[in-house]
């Protein structure tokens, strides 16, 4: 499994569902491990009967069939599937309201979910899913993208409550690829991909309600992760370009005739 | 690729698998690749085949540079000086290296026969051209090995026929403890069109950089170029192309500055916003504003 794991952090981010279909074919039995330990880019179901797509993940699957968190059925439809009790379910209607108007005002497009289930200990598991599509024969508003894909998983475990607080545990992982062209003659494509994961814990007051709570984190998180992936990661991306070449306006200074 | 979990893998399709996770590797990371599919395959003859089929594929896509076991420089290892499964030219030194793919080391090195070398004629502007790209690169690529090889043509004894050099660069930087890997890689195709007395250079060029810690973030980017020149004596020639190579490269690296220049304002925007239009976080606490903000932005359709 080490070596799976090891493997997904070489290969290139684009490749990961590649990757992920070979790996399980030839270790059949650390399937389930797999599976939850490699994140893949999101699937999208259309809910027919409301007219809206929705995100597939773990948390509203039942066998070979997704539930969506418009209508609360299962596609393809399945009897008895598992749903969240009625108290969850109001939470998980007005998260997925308020949850697309974030996602308009920070995506300006783009595809959003929410799922809550209870939890092994009392408390519920909530996943907020999101899934972009920048390109500029997407959702991309400025054109600027041949090709963008943005997908985030925040799965948080929520504590039963206790004396007015709760604790929260935010899993969060990004998986993004944007590929611009180049600019300058000639032909070719700039292209930089990534996923990263991170971990947030709080304990919080409960009196704005749970939602505010899981919402702050989110949108905490985002930022940062949107802030990492930018200036850390695609920064030593770029660090790494000039150690190879560095720029001519530090060759020129040494060379000044050239 | 497999069909169902359950089912048994045929030695061939693990080989086939193996062999994707090894080619597809990122720059100086296949040793590494190497060694998690070897505990992940748990079967050394698939191993063993997957190695010997992968590793020349990799090391020439990826240009390596291999020090000359004699000590008398690097040969690089490409498709352009390659002799037979294991053995490359290098047309600097006039030897042939003979290398282990799998152990990315060359054990042999030996004089290049006459068959294996380019004519008098051809070698003028080969050489000439060799000794500008070494300036050029000697200058600007702190870790960059290169070499000019005759791909076509290469026993042409004098004017009135057309030949083909290919002029490869390649930059690499391993830096393993750090969690990031790099290579910029270049290879030029310089037509010499004697009957138009025109010379067509068409360059393409690599890039590709790893940073891995705690992340998998990887860029990669290609570019492809044309120019020409006219055709002259060898010395000339060599400077005409080495000018075009340092023009276009030295623009490339440009453009590329710029495209990391737009990133957190500009590109990555039309991924996710720093922040909404309203430059205020979101409103969790406040859902009646929620709604009013809903129904505004609805009415005035959304902004940039």
């Amino acid at each position: 499994m080490e070596a799976a794991m090891g493997l997904m952090r070489r290969i290139h981010p684009k490749q990961a569902e590649t990757a992920l279909s070979a790996l399980l074919s030839l270790l059949p039995d650390h399937s389930s491990d797999l599976l939850s330990q490699i994140d893949q880019p999101l699937q999208v179901l259309c809910d027919m009967e409301c007219g809206k797509e929705f995100l597939l993940c773990e948390y509203n699957r039942d066998g070979d069939s997704n539930r969506s968190p418009w209508s609360n059925k299962y596609h393809p439809p399945l009897e008895d599937g598992l749903c969240p009790s009625p108290e969850l379910r109001k939470l998980e209607i007005e998260a997925n309201d308020v949850f697309a108007i974030y996602r308009d005002q920070y995506y300006e497009g783009g595809i959003s979910s929410v799922y809550a289930m209870e939890g092994d200990h009392g408390g519920f598991v909530a996943c907020f899913l999101i899934k972009k599509d920048g390109s500029k024969t997407g959702h991309g508003r400025r054109g600027y993208l041949q090709e963008g894909a943005w997908d985030a998983i925040h799965v948080i475990e929520v504590g039963p409550e206790e004396e007015g607080t709760a604790h929260y545990c935010l899993t969060s992982t990004v998986m993004l690829s944007l590929t611009t062209n180049t600019e300058t003659s000639g032909s070719g494509t700039f292209n930089l991909s990534g996923s990263i994961r991170r971990q947030m814990n709080m304990d919080l007051p409960i009196e704005e309600g749970h939602l505010c709570n899981m919402g702050r984190m989110i949108e905490e998180m985002e930022s940062k992760l949107r802030y990492s992936l930018d200036q850390v990661y695609f920064g030593k991306t770029k660090e790494m370009v000039c150690i190879l070449r560095p720029p001519s306006e530090v060759v020129q200074l040494r060379m000044p005739d050239s | 690729m497999a069909d169902e979990e359950s089912q048994e893998l045929s030695e061939k399709q693990k080989k086939e698998i193996a062999k994707w996770f090894l080619v597809n590797s990122p720059a100086g990371e296949i040793q590494y690749v190497a060694k998690d599919i070897r505990s992940i395959l748990k079967d050394e003859n698939v191993y063993k085949m997957a190695v010997s089929e992968a590793f020349p594929l990799y090391n020439k896509a990826h240009l390596i540079s291999l020090e000359m076991s004699n000590r008398s420089g690097e040969v690089l290892v490409t498709s352009f000086g390659e002799l037979s499964d294991n053995e490359y030219l290098d047309p600097r030194t006039a030897q042939v290296a003979m290398v282990d793919h799998i152990k990315q080391t060359c054990i042999n090195v030996r004089h290049a026969t006459d068959e294996e070398l380019p004519s008098v004629y051809i070698e003028e502007f080969r050489c000439a051209l060799d000794a500008e790209v070494i300036k050029y690169v000697g200058e600007l690529y702190p870790k960059g090995v290169c070499s000019v090889y005759c791909v076509n043509g290469k026993d042409v004894e004098g004017p009135g026929s057309n030949f083909e050099l290919t002029v490869v660069i390649s930059a690499a930087r391993n830096s393993p403890q750090n969690f990031c890997n790099g290579n910029w890689r270049s290879i030029w195709n310089i037509g010499f069109k004697d009957d138009v007395q025109m010379i067509e250079v068409r360059g393409k060029i690599q890039v590709g950089a790893h940073y891995f810690e705690e992340g998998n973030v990887q860029l990669d980017t290609e570019h492809e170029c044309m120019d020409s020149t006219i055709f002259q004596l060898p010395e000339d020639c060599a400077i005409a192309v080495a000018n075009i190579i340092r023009h276009h490269e030295t623009e490339y690296m440009a453009s590329l500055e710029v495209s990391y220049a737009k990133l957190p304002d500009t590109t990555f925007k039309d991924l996710r916003r720093k922040l909404p239009v309203t430059r205020t976080l979101f409103p969790w606490h406040n859902t009646l504003q929620i709604s009013v903000t809903r129904d505004i932005t609805k009415e005035l359709g959304i902004g940039k």
